[in-house]
């Protein structure tokens, strides 16, 4: 049984996002991570565009040139605008070592898989696979939030984790209605900005994005 | 018929002028003229027409409105019933001499000013006439909180001293804790339909294990607001730290207001009563008595000591209410109605004389400044009246004849001694017990009230200053006056006084007292049978006014008759000075090494080569060490196990919701 090019090519594509997700999970320079989340970005537009043509839902397209334009462009350059002036370039040593990172985060995958076995089968063969990349990646994006110590790493991680979703709402269920993506758009771009105007502050404050320094605001 | 609707407006009318006197108090907050000269007169003069309605409204049959206030589908619903309309004269009769008094008391300069405290003292005494008309537990509930804001608002008047904010915030906790425990004796008692009427739980048929969880709450809720053992801690700590007449209005109503409660839910919402709820109330009113009396008597505060008093007190009417709910639980409910009366009118007398104590307290304060009664001393030189007045008000807590402590404790006896009617062996044994606790209970009162009488008013003045003293006002005697007319009137005519509580023995129990007890004409009071005992207080009155005339006049006559003023108790050694007389420490003494393990005592004895003696006694209240510290304790390592959860750092935090949506995402 011949699988049209099309489904190949989302399934392609959802490979690659996971894998940019564990990429993402194993990177501590700073810079690095910001490609990386750009690459993420790249791929959920093409994903985005090739279920467009599957479909043959005009919508998709623009959402498909929002996320290029948003993830790929916009947030990136805002990013490295952001570490430059922080003049932030590595991430000191994670709270997990990296290795132990990964072998949890395989174990997510799978918990991931499991869960959207049941869902999976509801819905049409080829599709089987991507909601389960996608909820993989939201968690893989979750734990990265918790193991690093910079607020950036943080902010990123953040905004995979939106990846994550947004290609779950994509590639399984076909889109969003625009108007709902639209929003989400602009939340991503707006979130972001607040995020950058939070770093400034934190870094007033104490010193340091090393979100450790936290702690003293702790109630004893 | 128009006139009991009348009754229910005239009270709902008078409730919320008290409201709106308060509010009149905030115009000018500051003047001590228009609060103390305008306001609390006027609210004298509506207390007693308070006391008016309440009074009719016991004679009449029960009256309901729906009030159009409330939430859309829960309007509140008023009663005004013989047990209301009784509690309602309390509240006006006392409510009465404290506004009187408080007319003369409020001065500027010290913490809340007095327009604010009118404000709060209002409203205090409106919620507490919207407790006693509450018909549901809506209005029940918000009635009864107010009353506990109010009341914690008069209590930290003097704000700035941490000592009273902890008093406070302990008195707030454990009202707290007691309403909570209310709101879930009412949620217990709705049964199944959801109504929150008191008719709807009237109605409604609880199973027998159900009913005694109700109970239960409302022992422990309502218990917690009169100072029951072992919930009494607050009583000593809030009632020193708010002003005179406030403590006076606390101790004197709102400990009756959860006395109200309790009957109200036993008696009337609840229906079938058992005997085991008796025994229970029996157990913890002596225990309660015998406690508040030993803590009393070590006690060299006087507010404290009035306070520990208050504790016994609600201990005698629990006593009273404990073996009313036996008899009715094994079915004699005329003796029940006799142990009601009894517990009822012991209510209403330690409202009065307990109003009159405190306010005596009060004065004394304002006029020496002092608190310990270890710094006064020979005050009834100075202060005659307040003297005279605070000796009614003693001799009357003390329970003895013909004043009205006697004849309440007395209807307890004979409400006690009346077990043998009984059929278990178990309760015909505990009964007489509690009978003994509460004749040992009041020799104990009578010690501790010859001790602060004594000290406080008797001997030589301890403190030098206290050479330049004047007695208290014309508004402050009058007050304790009309309470100490109370404390007479009720003493010597207790026939009228028991008719009247039999309209509340037939609404509850649906049984009249015996109808000798009413018969009896105005002067013997005849409990059960003249065969068995009978009081009459006039005979009591004349005989001892006789015999002191009598005294009096041999002494004069046949004595030589010449008058010689020379120093009392010189025994012509000479050199006497203050320091040689007896302290309220030294008096308590023997009861002290007497009942040695109910107290946790720290003592340092001066031995006999101290370069400087010093003799230092700290009692402590055993319940502390044993119930709240270790319950504290626990609350705060609890505390602390769950505040691990905030560790402060963002990670753990992420972690939280990480492990949530994991959890989430497997189980749901």
């Amino acid at each position: 049984m011949a699988i049209p090019f099309s489904w190949q090519l989302i399934n392609l594509l959802a490979a690659l996002l996971l894998l940019i997700a564990f990429a993402m999970l194993a990177q501590r320079r700073v810079t690095a991570l910001i490609g990386l989340y750009a690459g993420q970005g790249l791929v959920l537009a093409a994903s985005t565009a090739a279920m467009a043509r599957i479909s043959g839902l005009p919508h998709l397209y623009v959402s498909a040139a929002l996320t290029l334009a948003l993830k790929v462009f916009a947030l990136p350059w805002l990013l490295h605008r952001v570490i430059r002036r922080l003049e932030i370039r590595w991430e000191v040593e994670p709270l997990i070592n990296i290795p132990a990172t990964m072998l949890v985060g395989i174990g997510l995958v799978i918990f991931a898989f499991n869960l959207a076995e049941p869902i999976s089968q509801m819905a049409s063969p080829i599709t089987r696979s991507t909601l389960g990349i996608a909820t993989a990646s939201v968690l893989l994006a979750f734990l990265m939030m918790i193991t690093r110590r910079k607020a950036v790493t943080q902010v990123i991680a953040f905004l995979a984790m939106e990846n994550g979703l947004f290609f779950a709402a994509t590639s399984a269920t076909r889109g969003m209605p625009l108007v709902v993506e639209l929003g989400i758009a602009l939340d991503v771009l707006v979130g972001a900005l607040i995020f950058g105007i939070f770093f400034f502050h934190i870094r007033e404050t104490f010193d340091s994005l090393d979100i450790h320094h936290m702690e003293k605001l702790k109630e004893h | 018929m128009s006139s009991s609707i009348d009754g229910i407006n005239a009270a709902l009318a008078a409730t919320t002028a008290w409201l709106a006197l308060g509010m009149l108090g905030l115009l000018r907050p500051h003047s001590v003229r228009w609060v103390g000269r305008v306001l609390f007169p006027i609210s004298a003069a509506l207390s007693l027409v308070l006391a008016g309605i309440g009074l009719a409204s016991v004679l009449k049959a029960p009256q309901a409105a729906v009030l159009p206030l409330g939430l859309p589908d829960l309007l509140f619903h008023v009663r005004l019933d013989p047990l209301s309309g009784f509690f309602l004269f309390l509240l006006g009769v006392t409510a009465t001499g404290i506004s009187i008094f408080s007319a003369g008391y409020f001065r500027t300069g010290e913490g809340t000013p007095p327009g604010l405290m009118c404000f709060q003292y209002h409203l205090f005494l409106a919620s507490m006439g919207a407790v006693l008309l509450a018909d549901d537990a809506y209005l029940f509930m918000v009635a009864w909180e107010t009353m506990a804001l109010a009341s914690y608002f008069l209590v930290t008047t003097h704000h700035r001293l941490p000592e009273i904010r902890q008093a406070g915030f302990l008195y707030l906790l454990i009202a707290h804790v007691g309403a909570l425990g209310i709101l879930l004796c009412f949620g217990v008692m709705h049964g199944t339909g959801w109504q929150f009427t008191f008719d709807a739980m009237r109605t409604a048929h609880l199973a027998p294990g159900w009913s005694s969880v109700a109970f239960g709450l409302a022992l422990f809720g309502f218990g917690a607001k009169a100072g029951m053992v072992p919930l009494h801690v607050w009583l000593p700590e809030a009632h020193p730290a708010a002003p005179s007449p406030v403590s006076a209005l606390m101790s004197g109503v709102m400990l009756k207001t959860a006395i109200y409660g309790l009957i109200r839910v036993t008696y009337d919402l609840l229906g079938t009563i058992r005997w085991e709820w008796g025994l229970t109330v029996l157990i913890a009113g002596s225990v309660t008595t015998l406690f508040g009396v030993l803590f009393a008597l070590m006690q060299h505060h006087l507010k404290r000591l009035l306070a520990y008093h208050s504790i016994e007190n609600i201990g005698i009417i629990l006593i009273g209410l404990g073996l009313s709910l036996t008899y009715i639980g094994t079915g004699h409910p005329a003796l029940g109605a006799l142990g009601l009366a009894a517990a009822l009118y012991h209510t209403l007398n330690h409202a009065v004389f307990k109003s009159l104590l405190f306010l005596g307290a009060g004065s004394i304060q304002h006029v020496t400044g002092e608190r310990e009664l270890g710094r006064m001393g020979g005050l009834a030189r100075w202060l005659p009246r307040t003297a005279f007045l605070f000796l009614v008000g003693s001799l009357a807590i003390s329970a003895l004849p013909p004043l009205n402590g006697f004849v309440s404790e007395w209807l307890t006896f004979q409400a006690a001694l009346l077990s043998p009617a009984l059929e278990s062996g178990v309760l015909r044994s505990v009964i007489p017990l509690a009978a003994a606790g509460l004749a040992l209970a009041g020799a104990l009162t009578a010690m501790c009230f010859v001790k602060v009488y004594g000290v406080v008013f008797l001997g030589a003045p301890r403190a030098p200053k206290e050479t330049e003293l004047h007695d208290v006002g014309r508004w402050e005697q009058t007050g304790m006056a009309w309470l100490a007319a109370g404390c007479v009137i009720l003493g010597l005519a207790p026939v009228p006084m028991l008719r009247l509580l039999d309209h509340v023995a037939r609404l509850l129990i649906g049984q009249s007292l015996g109808s000798q007890a009413l018969r009896s004409g105005w002067l013997w009071l005849t409990p059960v049978a003249a065969e068995r005992a009978s009081y009459n207080p006039i005979v009591f009155l004349v005989l001892i006014v006789g015999v002191t005339l009598l005294t009096f006049v041999l002494v004069r006559r046949f004595y030589h008759g010449r008058l010689r003023r020379a120093p009392a108790w010189d025994c012509g050694f000479g050199g006497l000075d203050a320091r040689m007389q007896d302290t309220a420490e030294g008096f308590s003494q023997p009861i002290r090494h007497m009942f040695g393990p109910v107290y946790e005592m720290e003592r340092h004895l001066p031995s006999a080569s101290d370069a400087k003696p010093r003799f230092h006694l700290e009692i402590r209240d055993r319940f502390w060490s044993v119930l709240y510290l270790p319950l504290a304790g626990l609350v705060e390592a609890v505390s602390r196990q769950v505040g691990r959860l905030q560790a402060g750092r963002i990670s753990i935090y992420l972690l939280y919701s990480f492990l949530t949506t994991i959890f989430l995402l497997l189980f749901v």
